[in-house]
């Protein structure tokens, strides 16, 4: 037992003793040494999957807990964590995750991008570019880029062993010939440091160059599927494509709404029954800080008026 | 009873400073020829330096198989893995998942350790090389993953051809080892991704 837990009628410890004793960050020692060394190697492979002994969390699988583990297993007193998912900070999974770390391990949490040290994210990178010393840490569902062409994991394990990937080119050839693009528009898989090909998690295309040699350190946790893999800072991402079918990212034909931002990743939001709709940013904190500098969308009176958002302060 | 018998303690506060310190190895291993310093404050057995007993106070348990030369391994630093990691020492270094080396020591072979398998290259052993010092020495260029163009460090006190070694074990990524050297409370990661280049 360490000194981080409470024992029963121990009220000289810090601890709320009525609370149930958690140890610092919810993993036991012997858990948290476990994905330590599995990260460490997930390191030194860029984008292998390492196998990790994943946990039972008190949130259901597919909800993060891959996650929530490699926070867990890094998180310290010095850290600032920011938590988003689809770009939002003030969404269910988000909230509950912040909160969770608040509890278990007193995080101190932020939702300014350039303040957090640990980022951890369900299908978004912020659009404040990150930097060194960063750690974004990634909510992967599927983590074999391969799983759908071949659902054998003993096939596409020999497949990554021997870097047989023609079968992912041929899937986007095909989409290319029945399509005359690739259709994919998230999850879309890239080639890390020439050598394994892997699943950015579901994040949207727009999302992928923001990887390529990013100055933060980027780690990956799928907790249902038990694998952790990552990607060193400053490392090479590339989206797999063809020499006359370049990669593109999308591209909307209007600005956010409510800001104004030409360059950000937007989502389509119906706002009647008479099929309006508007495009607002995805991250939250952008879209704010962008609103605080007096950036106005052509919406932003009409969200204002009608209790939506907040009028900025400026 | 001599003193040298005795095994000393371990990390006084285990939850935070073990975070601490494998933030440093995360780093180093993330950012290969960078300094990072791993604060324990683990005095360590003799023969073992501070850096490189608090890595494997961190890291190793009763899961993990550690290789140690045979003099230490039947002195101090044995007895104190033994009792604050659990750990089970080996002799044959190609079990290991976990071993520790004096650079100048002639003996293993780089490829005497495990350097995983084409499936699993992740069941590879981390290798910790205790240097004279992180400066001062023969300096190699370093390139690759976690470096932005290249880095130079110098590690003074492996031996004659260390390095072609270390180049021969990034030629055959993803397979390979991962090292760490360490002297005194510092640690550079060389993790097998990285690219060996000239040595002035």
């Amino acid at each position: 037992m360490t000194m981080h837990q409470a024992l029963p009628g121990d009220d000289t410890h810090s601890v709320d003793s009525t609370r149930p004793a958690y140890n610092y960050a919810y993993l036991d020692e012997q858990t948290k040494r476990m994905i330590r060394r599995a990260l460490l190697k997930a390191v030194a492979v860029p984008g292998y999957q390492v196998p990790f002994g994943s946990r039972e969390m008190p949130l259901a699988r597919g909800w993060g807990t891959g996650g929530i583990q490699v926070t867990a297993a890094i998180i310290g007193p010095d850290d600032t964590l920011k938590v988003i998912d689809q770009g939002a900070d003030d969404t269910t999974n988000a909230v509950s995750i912040r909160r969770f770390f608040e509890k278990t391990a007193d995080a101190r949490t932020t939702e300014a991008t350039e303040q957090a040290t640990i980022i951890q994210t369900r299908h978004r990178i912020p659009e404040a570019p990150l930097t060194a010393g960063q750690i974004m840490v990634y909510q992967v569902p599927q983590p074999e880029p391969l799983r759908k062409l071949e659902p054998r994991e003993a096939e596409t394990r020999k497949m990554h062993a021997w870097a047989e990937y023609g079968l992912m080119q041929v899937k986007l050839y095909e989409n290319i010939a029945r399509f005359g693009e690739v259709t994919t528009t998230y999850d879309y898989p890239v080639m890390i440091n020439g050598r394994y090909i892997m699943a950015p998690s579901p994040i949207p295309k727009f999302d992928n160059p923001k990887m390529h040699m990013s100055p933060a350190l980027q780690l990956f946790g799928a907790g249902r599927e038990k694998r952790i893999y990552a990607l060193p800072p400053h490392t090479s991402v590339r989206s797999l494509d063809f020499e006359d079918h370049p990669f593109r990212i999308q591209s909307w034909t209007q600005p956010c709404a409510l800001c104004a931002a030409s360059d950000s990743y937007l989502d389509e939001v119906v706002i009647d029954d008479q099929g309006s709709r508007m495009f607002v940013c995805s991250d939250s904190h952008h879209c704010e800080t962008r609103r605080a500098d007096g950036h106005r969308g052509t919406m932003l009176g009409d969200a204002t008026a009608s209790g939506l958002v907040e009028e900025s302060k400026s | 009873m001599a003193t040298d018998t005795l095994i000393g303690p371990g990390f006084s506060d285990p939850v935070f400073q073990s975070q601490g310190a494998f933030r440093a190895l995360l780093a180093a291993l993330a950012e290969p020829g960078t300094r990072h310093v791993v604060s324990g404050a683990v005095v360590p057995p003799k023969g073992l330096h501070a850096a490189t007993a608090t890595a494997l106070l961190t890291l190793a348990d009763y899961e993990t198989l550690i290789w140690l030369p045979a003099a230490l391994r039947d002195g101090a630093a044995g007895a104190w893995l033994r009792f604050h990691c659990s750990a089970a020492l080996v002799s044959d270094p190609a079990r290991a998942a976990f071993a520790v080396i004096d650079a100048g020591s002639p003996e293993p072979a780089l490829s005497a350790f495990d350097s995983g398998s084409d499936q699993f290259p992740d069941r590879s052993t981390t290798l910790i090389v205790q240097c004279t010092a992180l400066e001062g020495g023969e300096a190699v260029t370093l390139t690759g993953p976690g470096i932005a163009t290249s880095r130079v460090i110098a590690p003074a006190g492996p031996r004659a051809g260390f390095w072609a070694e270390v180049a021969a074990n990034n030629d055959a990524y993803p397979l390979g080892i991962d090292l760490l050297l360490s002297h005194a409370d510092a640690v550079f990661g060389l993790p097998r991704s990285t690219r060996i280049g000239e040595v002035y």
